[in-house]
């Protein structure tokens, strides 16, 4: 299992592996909202979570075809598959790989980009918080969408055609919990339901993952 | 006989082929019935005057884009345990129906809201969660057409079907959650208690939901039976090419 996080990783961070690519896209979406917006700061601090948020999302959605594409080009997918170890857990170790390389690093350099999106201090801490405990359901819930495509050849749009509506309920509550801690309300229950999407979700779809892959190798 | 009978191909071609006819008689018949009794011969409200028509078509239609996607959920989940063919095409034909009754749920909303709410959108619980299963349906039917070989394409749509409605749920109670709503709660069971709906729409809305219902059999056997002739036709170029 540590070999097959190992080697994820490696490819990560090796050239063309994507790792620095969902991070200069969170950082673009966050210099293109004022721009778009306008740079008024009171306007930017209000709709500060819930940009960082869905610019979060998007860059996570970014590389999900990658997580099983390219092992099942090459072949490596059908040895995992007969490899002793569960494909269930090949699913979680794979979703582990993508968020430590998206969704972990997104939520370290997010309070950077929440300065320049002018968000109101308090919220720092909740906005770490939110992403740190939301961003691995959007792994999961991914790497579920992606083992759906795998079989095709341009799967990407369809991929995020599939993954978006299912993303709907973490960043409804993620974004709920940086947008009440921003104005300093009371956030526990939003916390508490964005912590059980990620607790449900990495129990059970690591399970319908496995089965979606099974059926693209019979 | 076993309702399992039904998932043989051919004796659900020869007893569907038989009540289809009658399905859509009924069918022709509630919508009439329902429809013109709605539109012509009830009185116009006190405080929303005619647009409170938009009742009749708006309500069902609703009511059908949620039963839809849990009859898909139903037969999706007969396909995975028990892999009859006829259940996996059910699921399939039903599919463009519900998002055909979402989209019209959608867009009456919209005519009604303008005059009522004076505005053609708003981000209310109902309207959003509404949204967010449109994007079910198409994710649902994209994934269909997008996979080539027919059993996998209905193993991949009947896994996604079921994690969907788990999410769709679970969407549901976090739009509410998000936002409280400005769209009134359903009236339609409260009949014993206060404010509940005049009688006047009570029964040509009740037998207009009965011509939904037909209606959206009447479609999903024409398209089951269409596709499981595409399928047999499949079949029988293949045999052509081996012979």
């Amino acid at each position: 299992m540590i070999a097959l996080l190992l080697r994820d990783l490696t490819l990560a961070f090796r050239a063309g592996g994507g790792f620095g690519l969902g991070l200069a896209f969170f950082l673009l979406v966050a210099v293109l909202v004022p721009l778009g917006v306008g740079p008024e700061s009171g306007i930017l601090a209000i709709i500060a979570p819930g940009i960082l948020w869905v610019g979060a999302l998007l860059a996570s959605l970014l590389s999900l075809d990658r997580i099983f594409a390219l092992d099942h080009e090459d072949g490596s997918l059908d040895l995992l598959a007969t490899a002793p170890l569960p494909l269930e857990g090949v699913v979680a170790i794979k979703a582990l790989a993508h968020w430590l390389v998206t969704g972990l690093a997104l939520t370290l350099v997010a309070p950077l980009l929440a300065v320049l999106l002018n968000l109101p201090a308090a919220g720092y801490p909740w906005l770490l918080l939110s992403l740190a405990v939301g961003t691995p359901a959007l792994s999961v819930i991914g790497a579920f969408g992606a083992t759906l495509t795998i079989g095709l050849r341009r799967g990407g749009l369809l991929l995020s055609l599939l993954v978006l509506p299912l993303y709907v309920p973490t960043l409804v509550f993620g974004a709920e919990v940086a947008r009440r801690g921003a104005a300093g309300m009371a956030l526990a229950t939003p916390l508490a339901l964005l912590a059980a999407i990620t607790a449900g979700s990495l129990a059970l779809l690591p399970f319908a993952a496995a089965a979606a892959i099974r059926v693209n190798l019979r | 006989m076993s309702i399992w009978e039904f998932a043989n191909p051919r004796n659900f071609m020869r007893i569907s082929g038989r009540m289809l006819p009658w399905f859509a008689a009924l069918a022709v018949l509630t919508l009439a019935t329902g429809l013109i009794w709605g539109f012509f011969f009830t009185p116009d409200d006190y405080k929303q005057g005619a647009t409170v028509k938009i009742l009749f078509i708006h309500v069902p239609a609703a009511m059908m884009a949620i039963n839809a996607w849990i009859m898909m959920l139903v037969t999706s989940l007969i396909w995975v345990i028990r892999r009859h063919h006829v259940s996996a095409l059910a699921a399939r034909a039903a599919a463009p129906a519900g998002l055909t009754f979402t989209l019209i749920a959608l867009v009456t909303g919209a005519l009604w809201g303008q005059p009522m709410w004076n505005t053609w959108w708003e981000w209310d619980p109902r309207l959003t969660s509404f949204l967010i299963l449109c994007l079910f349906y198409l994710g649902y039917i994209a994934l269909w057409s997008a996979i080539e070989d027919p059993e996998a394409a209905a193993d991949l749509t009947g896994i996604l079907c079921i994690v969907g409605s788990v999410f769709a749920v679970l969407s549901r109670y976090a739009v509410k959650f998000w936002n409280q709503g400005l769209h009134q709660d359903s009236t339609i069971l409260k009949v014993g208690e206060e404010d509940p709906l005049d009688v006047a729409y009570y029964v040509p809305l009740v037998i207009s939901i009965v011509g939904f219902v037909f209606f959206f059999i009447v479609i999903v056997l024409l398209r089951t039976r269409m596709l499981i002739r595409a399928r047999r036709l499949i079949a029988l170029e293949a045999r052509e090419r081996v012979g």
